[in-house]
């Protein structure tokens, strides 16, 4: 194995964790302000990347579809803060857990309704294919390029729209008192719809932007969800600087378990073999890794109070 | 709670009406037992009709229902699995109690098979197989009541490895999905294919992103490429391995090739090589015929999928002419004479009641706006399976 | 409470007539959807438990459910093949006889959760739904691609296990032995929860510190609940290979978790009936509406956010409300 073959594998493990981060960036927080278990997280990436191929597709500019993964998102998640989600922060997690569920059931079906049962088109644009070459020979996919930027600039811009502008006071003041922010006048449900808003249009613009190198089904925003709610809870629940931080680890983690577990196992037993246990091994390690955090950090890495 | 009563006993009426309708059809049959026709049969379909993959399950109902438009003798009743092999089962067992159905099929997925056919089929019901043909079936599992109308698993992927010969190839990378049809998949290849292994990866089910092992293939020094990545998987696949500039050869199974994943996949597909028992413009006259009348009936291009679903209709259809379902003995006889036009041209079945059968290679081609395959060699003549000898039947 | 009774033994009632209907219209499947809802209920009893009483929302029950499934599909496919399952440092024959496969299914999903809720009930609330899901995730996966017992493909047994004096394969007398496992787990979940044990349980779920304080330790407490929770979830699963003769990782998928969940919390938790009615909710409206239209998930869905919205405490306590209002 060589030293370039690693650092492209630490690039694509680093280019996945920049992808779970939007995903999981809104979900934290939506729970760390509202208090809300949104399982219909998932949904809005899938809406994300059914806009943005119908829009790409209809008027052939992959940006303009870009565009549209952010508003179709944003208008879902507006939609359905004010339909449903907003009478669910008082209740219990576990009515939150139905409901959402329920959402999800909903979403897959309605977008199968409208789009048929087949995978929809969405393609990266030209000038972003194709690779790019970095030092010591590594040649690397420019648009996976492009989404590690975008993700490093948006994790940017929420640090910095957190810790010095007063919508991030607000959503500071909402995660540690509730009463507080009200008492203080401010309108707490337009700051609820807001934040889902905001959660809701990261989340589609990740289904867009994955969706051009994998596939735009029904169904895609599941397995993501799980995996974001593994990078919330390993980072601490609530913190948006844990997010970045599970993320990146669960990336890296999945991406070169994947790529240097079979190879270990062939140190010492026979190739076959070494590839049953390897593979069988590296689906397991996000998982395996989760555990390990929770069991030294019961309230994950960043994570102040066990909610 | 209201809705809720209304809805159950909309629930049990509409049991009702059809229970029934069942004993007044019933009691036509007894009375007029001189003019019963004995060509009928019930079918059950059991198929994927919600969540991911039902478009494997779409195709396959509506091949099968196109080939009996117009037809009376046959009645088909459809259910979905979800692509659940508890649901499954419990729909079989449905099917077999309460619809009392002669024959069943329908199935997509080989998991689902598993654990649907044996039961089946040892309860003396008929089962045709359009799509899903796992090992254990085709060998010491084997059954008189199974009939596969598909392929047997392994055979697009052992013609991917003789065209592999065929082309040259010497160092392929290998890869596919690390469950039993990933393992067939790459055991099938491997059996045909005489060259070496640049490497040979198996990947998380349900994996859609493939940098890490794009990266491995790069790096490998191979001069080939031979994936069996199903559904959505496979799209991702090819998108990425488009986009990484690699510059090898790729040979898939039809199944990331299909008409409706194509377009999806779009122009990163365009030269790919794929094999496939069937494809659009084979030229014989039940194909033409096919192709035609799917395209008008439901203003899409068929699948191999659809394709399959109308050969098994159209094998039914020709055993219930000449003999009545109750006389298995003789039903099972006009069966395996396969006396079908076949879409795909030339089709028997061997020993094990599985297909003999040309497997070709494809290329995907672009007609205008849409992606399509095209035959550019076979890759396989008159195709049976390895597993013939295993079957004592 | 009487109120709920009430209801309760209405539930049985109509629960016990839809075999019976079945047999009289010739339906058998009404007799295998019947037996389908008391197999879910069980599951969803198991995890009642933990989830209503305890008030730690378990997340990977389907563990437990499938670890139970794998132990009566691997006792019974040994049995058949005649081929023991260790042959070191003793021999281990496979067996077909529900007597024996049940209680080991309890047994070893019981062990598993003692494994699992040993280091997880170190965490609590979402930390502890996600850590138990992950341990579900690791299962699965092992399940998937573990060749031995079939893979994803699964392991079929093709009969019923057997059980003394009664033909299972027959679908009435089958019904019979899960709705008495059924009974008699609800009657032993009534017992803990109104024993000492059960009001430590559940104070520990409002006020920790309490219990601790009169010396008991909670996380003891919480660890057994989990561990009765898992057995009795696990029996399910044994009993859920034998309605499809069939076990597969499918049932250890997160999917089955969530299902589980889904069942206790829309037939209302704490409630010791709950499950049941959550369970037979669900199976009626997917039968139904799955007979009406291809797009039943949609409207599966639909109903389901209506019932959270308005029926606080799922369906038993929009009943019981109902009733203690008018």
């Amino acid at each position: 194995m060589s030293i370039s073959l690693f650092l492209e594998q630490v690039l694509n493990g680093l280019q996945f964790g920049v992808m779970l981060f939007l995903m999981s960036a809104g979900l934290t927080l939506v729970f760390g302000v509202m208090g809300l278990i949104n399982l219909a997280h998932g949904s809005l990436y899938m809406i994300g990347a059914f806009a943005a191929a119908a829009i790409a597709s209809w008027t052939g500019s992959f940006w303009l579809g870009l565009v549209a993964s952010l508003m179709a998102a944003a208008i879902a998640g507006v939609i359905v803060e004010i339909v449903i989600i907003r009478r669910l922060y008082k209740r219990d997690h576990l009515d939150q857990v139905l409901a959402t569920f329920a959402l999800i059931l909903l979403f897959s079906e309605a977008m199968r309704w409208i789009f048929g049962a087949f995978p929809l088109f969405l393609d990266v644009p030209e000038i972003l294919s194709g690779t790019l070459s970095l030092p010591l020979g590594i040649e690397y996919s420019k648009y996976r390029m492009m989404i590690i930027v975008v993700g490093i600039l948006i994790a940017v811009g929420l640090f910095s729209l957190i810790s010095k502008t007063r919508l991030g006071v607000r959503i500071r003041a909402g995660e540690s008192d509730r009463e507080m922010i009200a008492a203080l006048g401010v309108d707490i449900s337009k700051l609820y719809t807001l934040v889902f808003a905001l959660g809701a249009a990261l989340a589609g613009l990740a289904g867009a932007m994955v969706g051009a190198i994998q596939s735009v089904e029904v169904g895609m925003g599941e397995p993501v969800l799980i995996l974001a709610f593994v990078v919330i809870v390993i980072g601490g629940i609530g913190s948006i600087k844990g997010a970045l931080v599970g993320a990146i680890l669960v990336g890296l983690t999945d991406t070169l378990g994947r790529f240097l577990l079979p190879s270990f196992f062939k140190i010492f037993l026979n190739p076959s073999s070494a590839t049953d246990i390897g593979s069988a091994l590296s689906s397991m390690m996000i998982y395996i890794l989760m555990a390990a955090v929770l069991i030294w950090k019961p309230s994950g890495l960043f994570g102040n109070n066990a909610k | 709670m209201r809705i809720l009563l209304t809805a159950l006993n909309m629930f049990w009426e509409e049991q009702k009406v059809k229970k029934l309708i069942s004993m007044f059809a019933l009691s036509a049959v007894i009375a007029l037992p001189v003019f019963a026709d004995d060509h009928k049969a019930k079918v059950g379909m059991i198929t994927t009709l919600s969540g991911g993959g039902s478009g494997l399950g779409i195709d396959v109902r509506d091949g099968f229902l196109l080939a009996l438009k117009g037809n009376n003798d046959i009645e088909v009743v459809i259910e979905d699995d979800q692509r659940k092999p508890d649901i499954a089962v419990q729909l079989a067992d449905k099917m077999i109690q309460s619809e009392k159905v002669d024959i069943l099929t329908g199935i997509i997925w080989s998991n689902l098979a598993m654990a649907v056919v044996p039961a089946a089929v040892n309860q003396g019901k008929i089962y045709l197989s359009p799509n899903a043909g796992p090992s254990a079936l085709a060998g010491a599992g084997c059954h008189k009541n199974y009939f596969n109308v598909a392929w047997q698993n392994d055979n697009l992927h052992e013609a991917a490895g003789g065209y592999a010969n065929s082309e040259g190839y010497k160092n392929s990378f290998i890869m596919a999905p690390n469950y039993p049809a990933g393992k067939d998949a790459l055991t099938g290849y491997k059996r045909f294919y005489e060259g070496e292994l640049a490497g040979e990866i198996y990947t998380k089910l349900g994996q859609k992103d493939y940098a890490a092992e794009i990266a491995q293939i790069r790096a490998s020094g191979a001069d080939s490429v031979f994936f069996f990545l199903p559904g959505g998987m496979g799209i991702g696949f090819m998108k990425q391995f488009a986009q990484s500039g690699i510059d090898l050869p790729v040979v898939g199974p039809a199944f990331s090739f299909d008409q409706g994943i194509l377009q999806a996949v779009g122009a990163a597909a365009m030269g790919v090589k794929n094999t496939s028992q069937w494809s659009k413009d084979l030229d014989n006259d039940a194909n033409v015929k096919f192709v035609a009348d799917f395209q008008a009936e439901y203003g899409r291009l068929p699948s191999l999928y659809a394709s399959q679903g109308y050969d098994t209709a159209n094998l039914l259809a020709s055993a219930l002419k000449t003999t009545s379902v109750n006389d298995q003995d003789a039903f099972r006889k006009a069966l395996k004479k396969a006396d079908f036009a076949s879409t795909r041209g030339s089709f028997s079945f061997d020993t094990n009641n599985h297909p003999i059968q040309d497997i070709y290679v494809r290329e995907v081609i672009k007609e205008g706006d849409i992606f399509t395959n095209k035959i550019v060699a076979t890759g396989l003549k008159d195709r049976s399976n390895a597993y013939v000898s295993e079957c004592k039947m | 409470m009487i109120k709920e009774n009430y209801f309760n033994i209405i539930c049985i009632i109509l629960l016990l007539s839809v075999p019976f209907l079945g047999l009289i219209l010739d339906e058998p499947y009404y007799i295998t959807l019947a037996t389908k809802v008391v197999i879910l209920a069980i599951a969803g009893a198991g995890l009642n438990l933990v989830l209503g009483y305890g008030g730690f929302v378990s997340f990977g029950h389907a563990a437990f459910f499938g670890i139970g499934g794998y132990v009566s599909g691997i006792l019974a496919s040994h049995a058949l093949n005649y081929y023991p399952i260790i042959e070191w440092p003793f021999i281990i024959e496979g067996t077909t006889q529900m007597l024996i496969i049940l209680p080991l299914a309890m047994l070893i999903s019981g062990g598993f959760a003692f494994l699992i809720g040993m280091l997880c009930l170190r965490t609590s609330g979402v930390y502890f739904i996600m850590i138990t899901l992950a341990f579900a995730q690791m299962v699965y996966y092992f399940a998937i691609s573990w060749p031995a017992y079939g893979g994803e493909d699964g392991l079929s047994v093709y009969l019923r296990n057997n059980f003394p004096g009664l033909n299972t394969m027959d679908g009435f007398s089958f019904f019979s032995i899960c709705f008495v496992l059924l009974i008699f787990v609800l009657f032993i979940i009534s017992r803990i929860v109104n024993s000492n044990f059960g009001l430590a349980l559940q104070s520990a779920k409002q006020n920790p510190e309490r219990v601790a304080a009169v010396g008991i330790e909670p996380i003891k407490v919480q660890l057994i609940a989990f561990v009765i929770s898992g057995a009795i979830t696990g029996l399910a699963g044994a009993l859920y290979t034998d309605l499809n003769r069939f076990v597969s990782p499918s049932v250890l998928s997160w999917h089955t978790s969530g299902e589980i969940m889904v069942f206790v919390i829309l037939g209302g938790t704490a409630r010791l009936f709950g499950p049941l009615v959550g369970a037979a909710l669900f199976i009626i409206l997917e039968q139904f509406l799955g007979g009406i239209t291809e797009n039943w998930q949609f409207w599966l869905g639909f109903i389901l956010i209506i019932v959270v919205l308005f029926a606080k405490g799922g369906i038993i306590g929009m009943i019981a409300k109902e009733r203690r209002n008018g």
